[in-house]
């Protein structure tokens, strides 16, 4: 990790409690979050990547506030959010920003490109007067590749990309300091998800930006991120700088998503190996004894269905938590 | 190996407020007996709507076939009355969707669901279709198939769900199934699972596939020729091999180009496709892909570039600086 700590996530628990209420059904626990630890250095980018229902979301949600954790510590410029009062949370907020999958369903219908951006610059209090907002909105809309004249749209007006870089210009607004993108591009197009990986990129360097870059596409992953977390059933099970996670992964799991992958390439393909897990991921409700991976591993051995493998650092720098690694 | 299907200049319209979508203009395609062939292209290219003008299931009145012919088996489905129609969905071309869940009845059992296809197409008795349905779960690889007939769609994971519309596309024995992403739903160690077990059966039992995706690597991985879809025109052909290796549209060489690969070192910056994708309602003249494009010149958005060869084994482009493309620098073929 490069500069000092921004981002400090120590023990991160989110559990969800289900059943009973109206509909009653059987109660039970999903522990979708289940001590996850990391920290991201400032202007860094770090990967989080992990099929549906890993806790890479609610993890993301945990830091931003939007749920609140079952336990644990996040430490964010040095003060723990998990206990800041509503004021002190507002003025916090503003530095922690987040861009969301589908811009559609998060951008407001009913107002324009630049209202929306203009919105939050009034309740923070961070531009003041009408004249000097209109000037900030065109600022952050040629800062993320869109035109003057696109204050005056509404989202149905704008294709997929160009309603994500309204997204980014909304968060970019705040002057944040750490980013939480959860699958920027998963919902766009190929065509266009380069172009906003391009921005997001040439945003980090111009203004310093802190990401944690949440997404399923591993490749996309390696390309953004400094350095990659890998989330199973809650967990973190690896955790090294970029080239170290895809060069030589440590835990098999990391090693199956990496083979799972096909590459667009008919040549390699049929040469390729691809090592396909056996069965799906395991109930949050119920997780596995031992180390929750086992049941799908192709390596586990006895002690792995009794023994919680650890996150232990394996190599310096290089996590993993595996009995066997 | 002889043709199984022969589309020819097929056109669909949809009538919006907005004026005329020619989501489907003017295309001509085939597939052969036990081949995989991919369609791909991005959302709203019209590859969706080639499968369900297939099946001829675009929706009216918005959604019409105008023109152009499907020949199945020799027999144009078009001129089909919707009788015969129905004989030929399911029993003979068979469809999976992307999401399972949606496709499926959440209130009939899985068991309902797979024997009534067997039922009507084969003429199966009751207890010969469970024993039937039973025996395609465990082909699929659904343990306890059993136990799994009298349970209900959301009983099953996302996974399993697919795993059954396979299992029931394959009921009747078709001998064309259309795949519309069939795997874009699903985790990456599923998706491999899913395509894995659609690729050895669908050599075990000789169907042909046709593969609707956007996922450059799994039309890599699975497809014997490729169709490259652009603003409802195929605008590249050829064997998977061709046009990954040497693309001749300015647009199949910038996807290829703008995906980060796993295979290959990291590279400092993407290569986007600049620009947006067209509106299909007001598309300019000429070729489509003008405004996106870097090779472009003059006449491209004058004249509408047709299909015409490139290369050998039936690689054929529509763009008219395609002999261009070869020699520009970086071409994805010259990258290793």
């Amino acid at each position: 990790m490069k500069g000092e700590v921004l981002l400090e996530v120590r023990n991160l628990v989110k559990h969800f409690e289900i059943g009973g209420g109206l509909f009653g059904g059987r109660r039970g626990l999903v522990r979708a979050v289940d001590g996850v630890s990391f920290s991201i250095g400032r202007g860094e980018a770090l990967g989080l990547v992990g099929e549906s229902g890993c806790g890479k979301t609610t993890t993301g949600r945990c830091i931003l506030q939007l749920e609140l954790p079952t336990s644990g510590e996040i430490l964010f410029e040095g003060r723990d959010l998990t206990k800041l009062g509503p004021d002190e949370m507002r003025a916090v907020r503003r530095r922690l920003q987040v861009i969301f999958q589908d811009p559609y369903s998060s951008l407001n219908p009913r107002m324009t490109v630049g209202d929306m951006i203009a919105e939050p610059l009034g309740v923070h209090g961070l531009v003041r007067g009408a004249g000097a907002r209109r000037d900030r909105v065109r600022d952050l809309l040629r800062k993320v590749g869109l035109l003057p004249q696109h204050a005056a749209r509404y989202p149905h007006q704008l294709s997929g990309g160009q309603r994500q870089r309204v997204g980014i210009a909304r968060a970019l607004a705040m002057e944040p300091a750490l980013i939480v993108c959860d699958e920027p591009v998963s919902a766009l197009d190929v065509s266009i998800q380069a172009q906003i990986i391009n921005l997001l990129e040439d945003l980090q360097a111009d203004l310093g930006l802190t990401y944690l870059f949440i997404a399923h596409d591993l490749a996309v992953v390696r390309h953004i991120s400094d350095r990659v977390a890998v989330m199973y059933l809650g967990k973190i099970v690896e955790l090294a700088d970029r080239k170290t996670l895809y060069d030589d992964p440590l835990h098999p799991y990391t090693r199956a998503l990496l083979s799972a992958v096909p590459i667009p390439d008919p040549e390699l393909e049929a040469r390729r190996e691809h090592l396909v897990l056996r069965g799906e991921v395991p109930s949050p409700l119920d997780p596995p004894a031992g180390c929750v991976f086992h049941p799908r591993c192709p390596i586990a051995e006895d002690r792995c269905r009794r023994v919680v493998p650890e996150l232990r650092e394996v190599k310096p720098g290089h996590w993993a938590a595996c009995l066997l690694a | 190996m002889g043709t199984l299907l022969d589309v020819v200049d097929l056109q669909t319209h949809f009538v919006t407020r907005g004026g005329v979508v020619r989501a489907v203009d003017g295309v001509s395609w085939d597939v052969a007996e036990s081949e995989t062939v991919a369609l791909v292209g991005e959302s709203g290219c019209g590859k969706s709507v080639s499968a369900l003008s297939i099946m001829r299931l675009v929706a009216p009145p918005a959604g019409r076939i105008v023109g152009g012919r499907i020949l199945f088996k020799g027999r144009d489905l078009l001129a089909l009355d919707e009788e015969a129609m129905r004989r030929v969905r399911g029993r003979e071309i068979a469809m999976i969707f992307q999401e399972p869940m949606t496709s499926l009845n959440p209130v009939l059992t899985i068991g309902r669901q797979m024997t009534e296809g067997l039922e009507t197409h084969l003429g199966m008795a009751q207890t010969a279709a469970r024993a039937r349905a039973a025996e395609l779960l465990a082909m699929v690889g659904i343990p306890d198939p059993v136990r799994r007939l009298p349970q209900y769609p959301h009983q099953f994971s996302g996974g399993m769900r697919q795993r059954m519309m396979i299992a029931m596309a394959l009921a009747c024995e078709p001998s064309l199934v259309l795949a519309d992403e069939p795997t874009t739903a699903l985790d990456v160690t599923i998706q491999a699972q899913i395509l894995e077990l659609m690729k050895s059966l669908s050599r075990r039992l000789g169907v042909a596939m046709l593969m609707i995706t956007h996922n450059l690597g799994v039309v890599a991985r699975y497809a014997d020729r490729v169709n490259v879809m652009y603003a409802g025109k195929i605008i590249e052909r050829g064997t998977a091999r061709e046009i990954y290796a040497n693309p001749r549209h300015p647009y199949t060489r910038g996807l290829l180009r703008s995906v980060p690969r796993l295979d290959e070192p990291r590279r400092a910056r993407l290569d986007p496709i600049e620009g947006q994708p067209p509106d299909l309602s007001r598309l300019p003249g000429g070729c489509a892909f003008v405004p996106r494009c870097a090779f472009r010149v003059e006449r491209c958005a004058v004249e509408t570039p047709p299909l015409r060869a490139v290369g050998g084994a039936g690689h054929v482009s529509a763009c008219w600086e395609a002999e261009r493309l070869s020699a520009a620098p970086e071409a994805v073929g010259g990258r290793r």
